[in-house]
């Protein structure tokens, strides 16, 4: 059969639309898509200045031992001598910033205690772990144990 | 002391207790197999020349879209957020097989079924927005995309370029359903998926799936429309789900076979599991009730000289058992998957939730809303070849 591009031309919309599709879909990414992205990775490359602006918050245990080099001799002495200040005590760049002015708040004791020691058969048996049904008798944990060596 | 959760046995680790793929990512594949399938047995008559499927050409072919038009909303309902769905084609991970996937569904949506099918129809939709009137005849101008050239000469135009269209969609077809195979039998961490044969599985039963969808969407529309079945069709259905689930249950087999055979150290767990959790929906749903009666039912139609109404009923039986079958096969790989733990050494239950964004409700409208879907589709391009005819 003898085909004349009349008899084609209706595949000239079908084209047609496809090409509009294309362009929305083109147009609509170059509007969504943050500027950076995928310039180091599959991420915006502006929130690593993002993240570089925010505030730092954590001070570090080499600014603790100026002041509190007496806890810091008891935790070094204990098995939780690997546990960084800041892990149970809360980011304290604040509080060093100020010379001490800017009062930390207290440690929430039991459920600061069980985010470690809570029984569960996931975690390694060297970590000592209690049902907290069980083991809680109404006081809290640093009654019996001391928190910076936790020996009882 | 031993704290027990109920429905755990043995050892889990604790992320391992519940499960994190439900009901809805067993419609997920369930639902793309319905569509790789359906498409396939459409491309039969199409590429193939196989003249006596032709009846159902259409109705396959709509069927295939009205379910891909459903396809991701399992997926989108499980993960939430379906607006950042989007996200996948603005920013495509190149490392993530669910990612390309997303491109495998647009291109089989857009490029092959929808092209494929308004080629088909163009004559219709042409005819039809020339005697329809009100609304329905602004649909059909629309869907003629400003051209009402309906010579000879552009059907034939038409005709070639969806037969080339059929040809690209076979491996498209293929391709969609294998994905998802591979999107199991890629998680290597998992000894219930990680399998190359994984993706063929998937193919041969979304084949087997899809063919007996139609084949049971066909006999119920002419019932239901009071026409006669056209029994060269079923019939000639009947022998191709009979010939692609042999293949299907074969590749099973020899997957089960060669586990069995190769004992590693899962082997113990899963066999455990197959026999006990999985026993109901494995060996009496999957293998027993949605394989081997629908074979056998199959098979008695190949080589038994049958009464036309025997066989209808014989036909119409082993479609419902095979859905039912194919259905728990992916019960069986997607919920199976997850309740052993990777220690081997405990099992976990899976509850399943009714009125929930992922429960039984849920998945329930799910399955029903392609058959609303198709039933519309129905009625705005009819695919019956006795109105064509007339």
């Amino acid at each position: 059969m003898r085909v004349s591009f009349q008899d084609a031309k209706h595949l000239i919309s079908l084209v047609g639309l496809f090409a509009a599709a294309v362009g929305v879909f083109v147009i609509l990414r170059a509007a969504v898509v943050p500027a950076g992205f995928g310039k180091y990775g599959h991420y915006r490359a502006g929130a690593i200045d993002d993240n570089r602006a925010r505030a730092v918050k954590f001070a570090g245990q080499g600014e603790c031992v100026y002041c509190h080099d007496a806890q810091l001799q008891v935790r070094d002495s204990g098995r939780h001598k690997t546990i960084s200040c800041e892990a149970c005590h809360g980011p304290q760049a604040k509080h060093v910033a100020s010379d001490g002015k800017e009062k930390p708040a207290k440690p929430d004791v039991i459920p600061l205690c069980l985010n470690c020691h809570e029984k569960d058969a996931a975690k390694p048996a060297f970590l000592p772990q209690v049902v907290k049904a069980d083991h809680y008798t109404g006081t809290t944990c640093s009654d019996c144990h001391q928190p910076h060596n936790p020996k009882m | 002391m031993v704290h027990a959760i109920p429905g755990v046995e043995g050892f889990m680790y604790p992320n391992e207790v519940e499960l994190q793929w439900g009901l809805l990512v067993v419609v997920y594949p369930y639902i793309t197999g319905l569509v790789a399938g359906a498409f396939i047995l459409a491309s039969l008559e199409r590429v193939f020349r196989v003249e006596a499927v032709k009846p159902t050409y259409r109705l396959a072919l709509l069927t295939a879209l009205a379910f891909l038009l459903v396809a991701p909303l399992p997926l989108q309902l499980h993960l939430g957020h379906p607006e950042r769905s989007l996200e996948m084609y603005l920013t495509p991970h190149k490392e993530s097989a669910m990612a390309m996937f997303g491109f495998v569904y647009l291109w089989y949506l857009m490029v092959v079924l929808l092209v494929e099918i308004w080629l088909d129809y163009r004559a219709d939709i042409v005819r039809r927005a020339q005697s329809e009137t009100g609304l329905l005849r602004i649909v059909y101008r629309v869907l003629t995309l400003g051209s009402m050239n309906i010579s000879p000469a552009s059907l034939h135009v038409d005709e070639r370029l969806g037969w080339i269209m059929t040809i690209v969609g076979i491996p498209s077809a293929f391709m969609l359903h294998g994905y998802v195979g591979f999107l199991f039998g890629s998680i290597k961490a998992n000894p219930w998926w990680s399998t190359p044969l994984m993706p063929i599985v998937f193919l041969f039963s979304a084949m087997v799936s899809g063919i007996a969808g139609v084949q049971g969407i066909y006999m119920f529309s002419m019932w239901v429309r009071k026409k006669t079945i056209d029994m060269r069709c079923v019939d000639t259905i009947g022998t191709y789900l009979f010939y692609a689930f042999i293949i299907d249950f074969s590749l099973e087999m020899l997957d089960l076979l060669h586990r069995t055979y190769e004992s590693s150290e899962s082997f113990a767990s899963l066999d455990f599991m197959v026999h006990t959790r999985l026993f109901t929906s494995q060996i009496v749903l999957q293998i027993i009730v949605g394989t081997l009666v629908p074979l056998a039912i199959l098979a008695a139609t190949q080589v038994l000289t049958l009464a036309e109404q025997t066989r209808k009923r014989m036909y119409a039986t082993a479609s419902v058992l095979t859905l039912i079958g194919i259905f728990f096969m992916r019960w069986n790989v997607v919920i199976g998957g997850q309740l052993f733990s990777k220690s081997f050494l405990g099992y976990t239950t899976y509850k399943l939730e009714f009125a929930t964004r992922e429960g039984l409700l849920t998945a329930g409208v799910l399955m029903i809303l392609p058959l609303f879907i198709l039933w519309g589709l129905v009625k705005l391009l009819p695919p019956w070849t006795e109105e064509t005819a007339s």
